[in-house]
């Protein structure tokens, strides 16, 4: 417990605002799509069948509405990257989580993302850190606003002590 | 196909969606998502951090979630917006059973521009797991 709580640091408010660089492209396959799709239980034909996807209106198949999650995670790479910020993603708990789609992810696009810390504050012995990950395409339309809060466990005295 | 706007009305109930998450399922989501963070798969580290044992992704639960509402809109594409609070963890306990998770949700607001906000409820152990959890659906005119 104590190697835990006793090397946290609560997280620097001064990083509110900064944004990182963009993450290298990744690039949206079918079998991803399709792994992702099994893992979440959903068999529906326009994630797995590129007919049944153009069927329906795509361009290829489309992946479901939280697989934004996987490029979203790439992107926190950065911050739990930077030593500045100190974050530990062991002590890490997801607190809230939305997705604002400008357009389906779907099979073939390059997606690259932009990491930017919105908001950092402590509340019972906890911080929260809300991030917002700008997910676009290669031709850096807009696809996919993903934000997240993250709740980093016990970072304050009240919690180090216990 | 997707669902018509014009037959949607505000109170419809969408049809509930009852899933059961394993270690298993734990594993399978960590790897196609790529959140191999051990709280998920490692009592140990869990407890360590002050969990009650392994938890569910919060993303794994929000995924079930929003199936409720693709599901019944009829493509996945017509989830424009989606949003959760992970208000309790999902523990799954590891003997084999795993635990158990009840999706409901009902339309809330039928908007003019073609889309209608649902309101999703989601239980495990006879508890909410999830706060404000809602999804903006863009359905055919």
């Amino acid at each position: 417990m104590c190697r835990v709580a006793c090397t946290a640091v609560p997280l620097d408010s001064s990083f509110i605002g900064r944004s990182y660089p963009p993450t290298a492209a990744y690039s949206v396959g079918r079998e991803k799509i399709r792994e992702f799709a099994d893992a979440i239980g959903d068999d529906d034909p326009v994630l797995r069948d590129a007919d049944a996807a153009r069927a329906a209106g795509h361009r290829d198949v489309i992946a479901p509405p939280t697989f934004a999650i996987v490029v979203s995670l790439r992107s926190w790479q950065t911050l739990l990257d930077d030593p500045e910020l100190g974050l530990d993603y062991s002590r890490v708990v997801h607190r809230e989580q939305s997705f604002t789609h400008h357009r389906p992810i779907r099979a073939g696009d390059e997606l690259v993302t932009t990491v930017h810390v919105d908001d950092i504050r402590s509340a019972a012995g906890n911080d929260f850190l809300t991030v917002r990950s700008e997910v676009a395409d290669a031709s850096g339309e807009p696809v996919t606003t993903a934000r997240s809060t993250l709740v980093a466990r016990g970072t304050s005295d009240q919690q180090g002590s216990a | 196909m997707l669902r018509a706007h014009a037959e949607v009305a505000e109170g419809d109930e969408l049809p509930p969606l009852h899933a059961t998450v394993t270690r298993t399922d734990l594993v399978r989501y960590a790897g196609a998502s790529g959140d191999f963070n051990p709280i998920h798969w490692n009592e140990r580290v869990a407890r360590e951090v002050g969990l009650p044992g392994v938890i569910a992704h919060g993303m794994l639960t929000m995924a079930m979630a929003t199936r409720l509402v693709t599901a019944w809109a009829g493509d996945p594409a017509a989830v424009v917006e989606c949003g959760v609070r992970f208000t309790r963890p999902v523990v799954v306990p590891d003997e084999g059973v795993g635990a158990e998770l009840e999706i409901t949700g009902s339309v809330t607001q039928r908007r003019d521009d073609g889309t209608v906000a649902v309101a999703i409820t989601a239980r495990s152990a006879g508890q909410t797991v999830l706060g404000r959890a809602t999804a903006t659906v863009a359905l055919r005119c």
